[in-house]
């Protein structure tokens, strides 16, 4: 900043603060009656206190405004009192007639604080405007000339309709007054008087025509507001301004005005605003216009270098200015430049008027924005709400620009963009993006478009995009992005030549060293591999990969590593068993989308007690309940996506699957349609799985999964053979589950009851009884449990029992058991927090079988 | 366009306000406490625009006192957020060579004169320094004679 404005606002705060900050330093105030009722009012803690010293004022005023000793000097005084009660909220009506009888009858200062009591208290309709006619004209057709300027300044901010004609004239004939002022004040009555009756100031146009090429800057600027005004309703109208107006904008660039119009070394900033603001309509879908304006544009942006806050406001005008009219090609590369400094400013204000300026250019050229792609995902992470806000509204529109091509080529969105925006949408949204969006976009970059040469290209472009992406730094990607990369150059990376299938394992086995990967971003990482693995340069790697995961303790990891190593040597199996998605039909893929198979699973879940499904928007509030960020602007991406295809998504099982005469073909037994061989046989893990769907739709019920992550982690740390739950996805076959336990404790019931007083996880569950012909329920049920399962009878009395097991040292589990009708009521116990839970599941398990 | 001009303290408690679109009386107290507000509780590194209801607040503070110009969506901020500047420098020329150590506040209806010049029917009108005062200095000098 210059050193005139540093100085200035140093030397503010003093003349400022007075009453502000330093209570009763003002010496004049004590002989002022204002001041002082302004101090008492400050030093006051409360509306009612304040309430009451307003009211005892107002009626002092009262009584001495209608007193007939009181003189135009005193009702001065009293006026601007009322003033200020009235400011706080405090009517003061009585003295409304005053104030125009003070404007009336005062003195110049009297006079000038009536009319501004009269602008402050009535509005247009007030019953007393009437009155003040008279006195306004009167005071137009004073010698004072400050009276003149009075009357005029009043006019022009409020004066009734209906007697605009009284006035009309004498206003008029203001326009040619020698003084710059009168003549400057009567121009803006006259835009007053086209405000409020346009009609009664239609036949003196040619006379705003004089004020525009008046010789004082201040009769012309006077005369803009008019024409922007007068533009905005009807631009063809004025085009042969045109260049009066490009000519005046030059000159005033130019420095040709008196040096008083400079604010801060910059020529009459608010008059080139507008000068531009007037450009811009006027140029607006006309070529010719437009072309006339070019230069001073050009040079308008030149000059606006110096490091000013009002300069860059002129700056943004001028971009604005540039992206309205027809475009110019240089131009439009000098404002973009332009805008890009200011999103990349470090200043706060100025990185919100360059998101604005994005906002609106990207209405005409989208491409600009991409440019800035990272600054405007950065402006995501800024604090400032208002900065988020309009970068919301800018990626709403880009996605509206996507969704909706218009079919001028000029602004259809091709594929680099398309991609492009994809990427900040993926970057941005983060960890809280709907699972649906990225499924979505998946499906619609797996269909393509109706031309197969274009959908190939966007494909190649998105593998191009991914792998620069992984080249670089991927760390910081957000998990359902990496995901989304990973399922893309699994599925399509053969299609760019270029990229070598040993570089993009490379990249895939680079995301699974990254520290802030997840389990599930692996397995998406490891199902690319497997697709994407082939030669003998690839192998190593693969190798590595599988022996690390292969004992992953998580199932599904443990899964996709096995697929992995039995699929990469076996490329004919996996061709068969993987079908690259591009060579299909894409619903070609049998899906029994009613899951009818599970369907005797269920309800016999139901019966023992298992929780009911509790459907996806439920979960999703829950969720979305813990996480703060708002998902508005990805809920409208999504939607937006979504009306692109007519199709919903396949995603998730829980969705509805609307895919109508599919053959059903999933059984109890597994895939029937004897396509798919199990490549060897059943190991001490359990079969590996064979997925040939896109991890699209492979996900299971995720309580379910859960719950057999829970239970293989909770059965792991032993002495025994390690428990597998080899839990597959819908489309294969279920494998053995080996469920091995502990040893035994020999608990005695003593024992037992200041043991189950002490723990405190516990749960409660119906099981179904287990009926023989040889025993009761109760001990058959038992038996059941026990053989499986190893748990230890403690004792059984009657309908009741009481069991315990023990799955390491400190980790005992308490079980007590009652016959309840047909079901068997148990409750369990342990100090472990997942035990009670995961050991009802086997128990359910167990006793399924029988 | 400007829709009203406020001069308010931290406590909310109004020095000046001018509006430029109709806003009852009963409403204007509720409407500055609550503006003031909204801008007490903007940090150092924030904009100084903020959305405020369906318009816009453009806000600079000196010292303790707040300027607050509310604005439609079309005005261009940073060049209001500069007339805000201009209206400050123009009462630091007007009130340091007149009237040294009097408070701006206690001269209400000059400040008023001030603005009067600047702005109207929510327009900017003029901003040459000289010639805003000039009227009031005219004025000044009739009175005193």
């Amino acid at each position: 900043m210059s050193d005139v404005v540093e100085k200035t606002l140093t030397a503010l705060p003093s003349l400022l603060l007075s009453v502000d900050s330093q209570p009763g330093s003002a010496k004049l105030s004590t002989s002022s009656k204002l001041g002082s009722l302004i101090r008492n009012i400050t030093e006051l803690t409360s509306k009612h206190e304040e309430e009451k010293l307003i009211q005892r004022e107002l009626s002092s005023i009262k009584d001495q405004v209608s007193s007939p000793n009181t003189t135009m000097r005193q009702m001065k005084e009293l006026m601007v009192r009322a003033i200020y009660c009235e400011m706080l909220g405090y009517d003061s009506s009585f003295t409304y007639i005053h104030a125009i009888k003070l404007a009336q009858q005062g003195s110049v200062l009297e006079k000038r604080v009536g009319y501004l009591a009269v602008s402050l208290f009535l509005n247009e309709h007030h019953e007393l405007l009437l009155l003040l006619v008279n006195t306004v004209l009167k005071d137009l057709q004073s010698t004072n000339l400050i009276e003149v300027c009075m009357a005029l300044t009043v006019v022009s901010q409020i004066f009734p309709k209906d007697m605009i004609p009284a006035i009309l004239p004498l206003v008029e004939e203001k326009l040619n007054h020698p003084k710059e002022i009168i003549r400057r004040k009567a121009v803006l009555a006259l835009y007053k008087f086209h405000l409020i009756a346009p009609n009664q100031v239609q036949h003196i146009h040619n006379k705003f025509r004089k004020a525009l090429c008046d010789k004082d800057p201040g009769v012309m600027g006077a005369s803009l507001h008019i024409y922007l005004h007068l533009i905005q309703e009807n631009p063809e109208g004025y085009k042969d301004l045109t260049t009066s107006f490009v000519t005046i904008l030059k000159q005033v660039v130019g420095g040709k005005l008196p040096m008083d119009f400079n604010y801060h070394s910059v020529p009459a900033p608010w008059i080139q605003i507008q000068l531009l603001q007037i450009l811009s309509l006027l140029g607006k879908n006309d070529p010719g216009t437009s072309e006339i304006m070019h230069e001073i544009l050009e040079e308008s942006l030149r000059r606006a270098e110096m490091n000013h806050n009002i300069t860059y406001a002129i700056l943004y005008e001028c971009v604005k200015c540039i992206y309205t009219i027809h475009p110019k090609s240089d131009l439009l590369e000098k404002a973009a430049k332009c805008i890009g400094n200011f999103v990349l400013s470090s200043k706060i204000n100025l990185k919100y008027l360059g998101l604005k300026a994005l906002t609106y250019v990207v209405q005409q050229d989208p491409k600009l924005a991409l440019q800035h792609q990272m600054t405007i995902i950065e402006c995501l992470e800024h604090p400032d709400l208002i900065i988020k806000r309009e970068f919301s509204q800018l990626l709403m529109l880009l996605h509206v620009l996507m969704i909706f091509p218009i079919n001028n080529n000029t602004y259809a969105p091709d594929n680099e963009w398309f991609i492009q925006t994809m990427n900040a949408v993926f970057s941005l949204g983060g960890e809280t993006m709907q699972p649906d969006i990225t499924n979505s976009f998946l499906k619609l970059l797996s269909e393509g478009f109706d031309s197969v040469e274009e959908d190939r290209k966007l494909k190649v472009f998105a593998v191009n995009s991914y792998v620069s992406l992984l080249e670089g730094e991927p760390e910081k990607l957000p998990q359902r992005f990496l995901q989304v990369i990973s399922w893309v150059l699994g599925e399509f990376s053969h299609l760019q030549q270029d990229v070598g299938a040993e570089t993009v394992v490379c990249l895939l086995d680079k995301l699974l060293h990254m520290k802030n990967s997840t389990s599930e971003t692996k397995t998406w990482v490891l199902m690319a591999m497997t697709k994407v693995c082939e030669g003998a340069a690839c192998a190593p790697l693969v190798q590595s990969v599988c022996e690390t995961y292969s004992s992953s303790l998580d199932t599904v990891l443990r899964q996709r590593a096995q697929e992995l190593q039995h699929l990469s040597r076996d490329p004919a199996l996996r061709a068969r068993v993987l079908p690259p998605v591009c060579t299909r039909e894409p619903l070609e893929v049998p899906v029994d989308s009613s899951l009818s198979f599970l369907d005797e699973f269920v309800s016999e879940a139901l019966a023992a007690g298992a929780a009911p499904y509790k459907p996806s928007h439920q979960r999703q509030e829950e969720l979305a309940q813990t996480k703060g960020v708002s998902t508005v602007c990805l809920m409208f991406v999504c939607l937006m996506l979504f009306l692109t295809r007519a199709d919903v998504c396949v995603s998730q099982l829980s969705s509805s699957l609307k895919l109508e005469g599919v053959k059903r073909v999933w059984g109890r037994g597994g895939y029937e349609a004897a396509q798919v061989e199990t490549p060897s046989p059943p190991q001490e893990g359990g079969d590996p799985s064979i997925s040939h769907t896109p991890p699209l739709t492979s996900e299971d019920t995720e309580s379910k999964q859960q719950e057999q992550q829970l239970a293989s982690s909770m059965f792991l740390g032993l002495d025994h053979s390690s428990v597998t739950l080899v839990t597959h996805t819908h489309t294969h076959t279920h494998t053995h589950t080996h469920t091995h336990t502990h040893t035994h404790t020999r608990t005695r019931t003593r024992e037992y009851g200041t043991m189950w007083l002490s723990f405190s996880n516990d749960t409660k569950q119906n099981l179904t009884l287990v009926h023989s012909e040889n025993e009761g329920p109760l001990r058959a049920t038992l038996n059941v449990l026990t053989e499986d399962l190893h748990l230890h009878v403690v004792e059984i009395i009657g309908m009741e029992a009481i069991v315990a097991c023990r799955l390491l040292q400190d980790q005992p589990c308490l079980m007590h058991c009652r016959v309840h009708g047909d079901a068997l009521a148990v409750w369990l116990r342990s100090p472990v927090p997942e035990l009670p839970d995961c050991l009802i599941y086997h128990c359910q398990r167990a006793l399924q079988g029988h | 366009m400007i829709k009203f001009v406020l001069m308010v303290n931290r406590r909310g408690q109004t020095r000046l306000s001018r509006y430029y679109t109709p806003v009852e009386l009963s409403r204007r107290a509720a409407l500055e406490a609550d503006v003031v507000r909204c801008c007490l509780s903007r940090r150092k590194e924030q904009c100084s625009f903020v959305e405020y209801k369906d318009f816009k607040l453009v806000y600079r503070q000196y010292a303790a006192l707040f300027i607050v110009v509310g604005i439609t969506d079309k005005e261009n901020e940073l060049s209001i957020f500069e007339l805000i500047q201009n209206f400050v420098e123009v009462l630091d020329k007007y009130f340091s060579r007149v009237v040294s150590s009097c408070a701006i506040m206690f001269s209400l209806d000059r400040v008023h004169f001030i603005l009067d010049e600047i702005v109207q029917n929510g327009l900017v009108v003029e901003t040459n320094r000289s010639r805003i005062l000039t009227p009031l200095n005219a004025i000044d000098k009739m009175s005193d004679s």
